[in-house]
């Protein structure tokens, strides 16, 4: 067979979609069979959100419960981002997996892309696990008030975190320790993001940082349409949000791809 | 084949003083930056369709010249050159033209089948959707993983992902081939069915950059071999001219128990010696002393031996390995 014939290829932009979808997919199927990744998205935002929600139920009823589940999951999916994405990158060093990645004639954001986005979608196994939870244990009812909306605000916050995990994703193909400064990241995000306790009792001066966190809006958005509430416009800051994510990521990973290759950081050594 | 005879454009692979430098620091209170030369120089030519040798010890410059030319490193200068195109400047037009086979476990993804990883690297290789699965298969009937494509890869052997790692290099049908030690930890079977696919893939047409350690895989596969020595060519050319090279060397293998290293000191001292290398076998030690005009030293390497329990002293012609040895020692 004739190398042209093998490679024969669609225009690379038509392709991009696809090699996007299928490197989703393909990550997604190995992280979620991943026992650290299960850990990750379950254990710890059950354990919050069952503090949360005892603290609910011991009087602080100013809230209903889904509002603390829904902030869980979200932390959960937040968690999975922080650690998979830095954790998913150096395994992926450590197995010799990041050159072969860099090889192949794509741009590597998508790549990375793919990865990162399979990454938080491993962490919908928080929100599935906060919900059910709450239901099980603290004998919530768990009623959305827009089903439709709330799927959509679940995508669209999974997205969005995919994509903040591009950009932090990008330092991790530079330097080899990064994860251990990202993973500094997920308690102050948390905090500020309103996913445990509101943003009105937060001080003034987090809020400009949390305007600017994907999660803000995700959960706004999500306790909307579960709730009952406007989800529309804490999605469009959300998409707003993924929007600049993807532009920084896209910039951020080609000249990371270069510094990484004059550095010599794609190898574990 | 004489390098003046190819015109430019005929050859698939072209490094013109390549120099490559890493970074690093050292110390834990008192950080000292360092900078390691690894690559000093490398100028070299392949032709298409040729099957090339590059050949030297551990931490010589053979497999950061192999990923300088695989897009994975940049150079810190030099001119790198594959078929026709520069691989800073062109780095993604490189790849669609280049495979890259490297030895070892790692490199794949255990969790997913091996139907999986190839299914994943087509997409990121762009082949055309319908042709996935007819080209998946030809790769693995053509690696000997048919059959076995469905099961996981952290189930596979050594030999198996090796064979995997070929099937991922062939699947985009690449005209240049980088094999970085493939036969590396393979059991003799799994290895010379290696040999004899990068042997069929040179017969097809394929431009072969091959390291190896194994220096009659290399004199059995390449047409020619650079042996590369602290990050410079040392020497370059057939394996039989490599080999005349030492024509006139005879080489002296002694099978002996309990031979001190001041003793190897003074052989090398000795007037017609060399080189002096000693491997160990179970609990034997092999010493081979390339000389000229062996049959006279024989005696006084007896006498140096005095007091060791010598099994068998006897010269042969010297092999590829002793022309290489003889290369990587000197200086």
């Amino acid at each position: 067979m004739s190398a042209g014939r093998a490679a024969a290829q669609l225009g690379p932009p038509l392709r991009w979609p696809r090699v996007l979808v299928v490197g989703w997919f393909y990550q997604l199927k190995m992280q979620a069979q991943s026992g650290f990744m299960i850990m990750t998205a379950l254990v710890q935002p059950l354990i919050f959100a069952t503090i949360a929600m005892a603290d609910q139920q011991a009087g602080n009823r100013s809230l209903p419960i889904l509002f603390y589940a829904l902030g869980a999951g979200i932390m959960g999916i937040w968690s999975t981002v922080v650690f998979g994405c830095g954790g998913v990158i150096s395994w992926q060093r450590h197995q010799g997996m990041l050159e072969p990645l860099v090889m192949a004639p794509v741009p590597f954001v998508l790549v990375l892309m793919g990865i990162t986005l399979g990454t938080a979608t491993v962490g919908l196994y928080s929100m599935g696990a906060t919900l059910l939870w709450a239901a099980v244990v603290f004998r919530a009812h768990v009623q959305l008030a827009d089903p439709l909306a709330f799927i959509l605000a679940a995508v669209v916050t999974v997205v969005s975190l995919g994509l903040l995990g591009l950009v932090m994703g990008s330092s991790f193909v530079l330097y080899r320790n990064s994860n251990s400064i990202s993973n500094m990241l997920e308690y102050p995000v948390w905090l500020v993001t309103g996913l445990l306790v509101p943003l009105s009792l937060l001080p003034g001066w987090t809020h400009p940082l949390a305007y600017v966190l994907a999660p803000t809006w995700g959960v706004q958005a999500l306790r909307a349409a579960a709730l009952g509430g406007q989800p529309l416009p804490d999605l469009g800051w959300c998409l707003l949000a993924s929007l600049a994510y993807l532009a920084l990521g896209v910039w951020l990973v080609g000249r990371v791809e270069v510094r990484a290759r004059s550095a010599a950081t794609l190898t574990f050594q | 084949m004489s390098t003046a005879a190819v015109t430019r454009g005929e050859f698939a692979i072209e490094v013109e003083d390549l120099r490559r430098t890493y970074r690093t620091t050292t110390g834990t209170l008192r950080r000292r930056r360092l900078e390691v030369e690894a690559v000093r120089g490398v100028s070299l030519h392949v032709a298409r369709g040729e099957l090339f040798g590059l050949l030297g010890p551990n931490g010589a410059g053979k497999t950061t010249t192999i990923r300088v030319l695989c897009t994975l490193l940049l150079p810190t200068s030099g001119r790198v050159m594959v078929q026709g195109l520069d691989v800073v400047q062109s780095a993604r037009e490189v790849r669609r033209q280049i495979g890259y086979v490297f030895g070892g476990d790692r490199g794949l993804y255990d969790r997913l089948s091996a139907l999986d990883n190839l299914r994943y690297f087509a997409e990121l290789y762009g082949l055309e959707p319908r042709r996935h699965r007819a080209r998946i298969g030809e790769v693995l009937e053509q690696v000997g993983l048919a059959g076995r494509e469905r099961e996981r890869v952290e189930g596979f052997s050594r030999g198996m992902r090796q064979r995997l790692h070929l099937a991922r290099g062939l699947l985009h049908d690449p005209p240049v081939l980088f094999f970085d030690e493939p036969t590396i930890g393979v059991d003799p079977v799994g290895a010379r069915e290696v040999r004899q696919l990068v042997a069929d893939l040179s017969r097809a047409g394929k431009t072969i950059l091959l390291t190896t350690h194994y220096m009659f895989e290399a004199d059995s596969l390449c047409n020619r071999i650079a042996v590369i020595s602290k990050g410079q060519i040392v020497a370059e050319g057939t394996p039989q001219a490599l080999k005349a090279a030492v024509s006139d060397v005879t080489v002296v293998e002694i099978e002996a128990y309990g031979v001190a290293d001041p003793v190897l000191d003074s052989m090398r001292a000795l007037d017609g010696v060399d080189s002096v290398t000693m491997e160990t076998r179970d609990q034997a030690q092999l010493v081979l002393v390339q000389a000229r005009e062996a049959s006279l030293l024989t005696g006084r390497l007896l006498q140096l031996l005095e007091g060791v329990r010598v099994e068998r002293i006897g010269t042969r012609e010297p092999t590829l390995e002793d022309a290489y040895v003889a290369l990587v020692t000197a200086g």
